[in-house]
């Protein structure tokens, strides 16, 4: 286990300066998810545009630098993607974190790649995956029009 | 008392964890095991083991002679008057939730109120709630300072007519507090109320004596008490534990059973139904011995050292905020850095072989009530040192490192 392949610059930079903070205007679909070991929370806010696309992502919530990190990379990069795309970026992002430490996606460039990389090291910290997966859970809850809050311990 | 000589007691402090020295700062959590506990069971299951009660064979007589010295152990450690007041149970939460389903079943109606506090864990709030749900009971929370300490007068003003029970914790498990059980109990019993006190915190740091705390409950568990995994104890004053139903039913807590009736067997057995944890309770006489052989007076002294040492040391270090000043402190230390997430704090000292807890401690009312989502939480044990602080401290450093923090 290594720290600093953990606590990425990228990482604490994301988890100090959150991207897409906030509720955006005119949102179409919303989710919440907690974490109720360590108490994360996120509220995520979705617009879509005319051709379905997704327009603005933006979150509102509390959590570790882990948590926030992902968070704001995921509003990042699910812009301009259809819900097709974001649930195939949503599952290589699982499979890197929880299986393969690699990233494999038609849908993101390399740049988008190496950012979504940069939590890779959380798989060697399996107390942390969660914290890491939050936010894409509460993303597809979203997606998914459900009404229920995302609770970690209820996930697989 | 030679501390070191402590510490080389416990086998898990010549491990390495990370490449690390082991600074175990999680006993409140649950306490490391010193090599006589973990002989005792061991020898147990090697040379003694035989399930207890009704056999009449020799290994039976001798496991059920040893079950029951621990009882006369754990009588004569919290100073109780009879040895049917001492109930082994899975866990303190298991004790709590005795208290909580007998009492309630008989004692509680719709209305009736329960009074706990803004501290508890919540293996002392969930099985009250229970009662709210199933009898329409009121819980009512006494509040807490921004130090950490019960307002007694709050307290008293919230008892009435209708109070049927007080739970209380003795020892806070997220602010250290020490709360003044008898001062409780004087204010509770003049109104007819009783009281159980939860005492997992406190029954391995500071000294406790039921007699004079004249509490009507104390449950607290074993593994906490540098004990064996899966043993509750339940102090209850006779006059409940023969007046209230049974909890669990099954094997040895009957003494005749007919298709039209059933005799429940008398104190203690009445509350320990089925296969007890039989190694677990025997063992636990070790840790007890091993407890005396300190001494609770040598043992609140050295704690209370490194205690000082760490807050003094603490307080030191810029952006660290410590949870909670209440007048009587345990060695129990809630802390937040600004700027770092607890469970960020948790992952970087773990990798400096520091063990904290990191969370909300099961104490979500109390996290709410400070305006706090998570807390990081050292807690001091026995074999802790003033170098395992210096240790935690150069990890906080390395964490605001990490951070980049001024």
């Amino acid at each position: 286990m290594d720290l600093k392949q953990l606590y990425q610059d990228i990482i604490l930079e994301h988890g100090k300066s959150p991207r897409n903070l906030g509720k955006c205007e005119g949102y179409s679909h919303e989710a919440k998810g907690y974490n109720p070991l360590c108490g994360d929370k996120v509220h995520v806010y979705l617009k879509l545009d005319n051709g379905k696309k997704v327009e603005g992502l933006t979150f509102e919530g509390d959590g570790c630098a882990i948590s926030l990190a992902s968070t704001s990379i995921m509003t990042e990069l699910v812009k301009g993607k259809s819900f097709d795309e974001v649930k195939e970026i949503m599952n290589a992002f699982l499979d890197m974190i929880t299986n393969t430490s690699k990233i494999q996606s038609n849908h993101l460039d390399e740049d988008q790649k190496t950012k979504l990389m940069s939590l890779s090291g959380v798989k060697q910290f399996p107390m942390r995956v969660k914290c890491a997966t939050l936010a894409w859970h509460t993303l597809n809850s979203a997606i998914e029009g459900k009404k229920k809050e995302v609770n970690t311990e209820a996930i697989d | 008392m030679n501390i070191e000589n402590i510490k080389s007691q416990f086998p898990i402090f010549s491990k390495k964890i990370n490449g690390k020295p082991l600074v175990y700062l999680d006993s409140s959590n649950s306490s490391q095991k010193p090599m006589c506990v973990i002989n005792r069971l061991n020898d147990f299951y090697k040379n003694e083991f035989s399930n207890i009660g009704r056999s009449i064979h020799s290994l039976a007589v001798n496991a059920t002679n040893k079950f029951e010295e621990t009882r006369v152990s754990v009588k004569n450690f919290i100073n109780a008057k009879f040895k049917e007041e001492i109930i082994f149970t899975k866990n303190a939460t298991e004790a709590i939730n005795l208290v909580a389903a007998t009492f309630g079943q008989q004692n509680i109606e719709k209305g009736d109120e329960i009074i706990i506090t803004e501290l508890e864990h919540h293996s002392n709030y969930v099985p009250w709630h229970f009662l709210r749900e199933t009898k329409k009971a009121i819980i009512k929370f006494a509040p807490i300072n921004e130090d950490g300490d019960i307002i007694v007068d709050k307290f008293k003003e919230l008892i009435t007519s209708k109070t049927k029970i007080v739970a209380v914790t003795h020892l806070s498990n997220v602010t250290g507090t020490i709360v003044p059980i008898k001062e409780i109990v004087e204010i509770a019993h003049k109104k007819n109320v009783p009281v159980l006190v939860d005492g997992c915190q406190s029954v391995p740091h500071i000294k406790v004596d039921v007699a004079d705390l004249d509490c009507d409950f104390y449950a607290f568990s074993a593994h906490k008490v540098y004990g064996p995994t899966g043993v509750g104890i339940l102090y209850a004053k006779k006059k409940w534990l023969e007046k209230l139903p049974p909890y669990i039913g099954g094997g040895a807590m009957i003494s005749e059973v007919k298709k039209d009736k059933i005799i429940y067997a008398p104190l203690p057995e009445k509350y320990e139904a089925g296969t007890m944890p039989t190694a677990e309770v025997i063992t636990f006489n070790e840790s007890i011995k091993f407890m005396e052989s300190i001494g609770k007076d040598n043992l609140m002294k050295h704690e209370k050292e490194i205690t000082n040492y760490a807050l003094e040391k603490l307080r030191k270090i810029n952006s660290v905020k410590i949870i909670g000043n209440p007048k009587n402190k345990a060695g129990v230390i809630a802390f937040t850095i600004k700027g770092i997430h607890p469970h960020d704090i948790a992952t970087i000292l773990d990798e400096d072989g520091v063990a904290i807890r990191a969370g909300h401690h099961c104490c979500q009312i109390f996290h709410e009530k400070m305006n706090l989502t998570a807390t990081a939480r050292a807690s001091i044990g026995i074999y802790n040192t003033k170098d395992d602080i210096d240790v935690l401290c150069n990890a906080i450093q390395n964490c605001r490192k990490i951070f980049d923090l001024k």
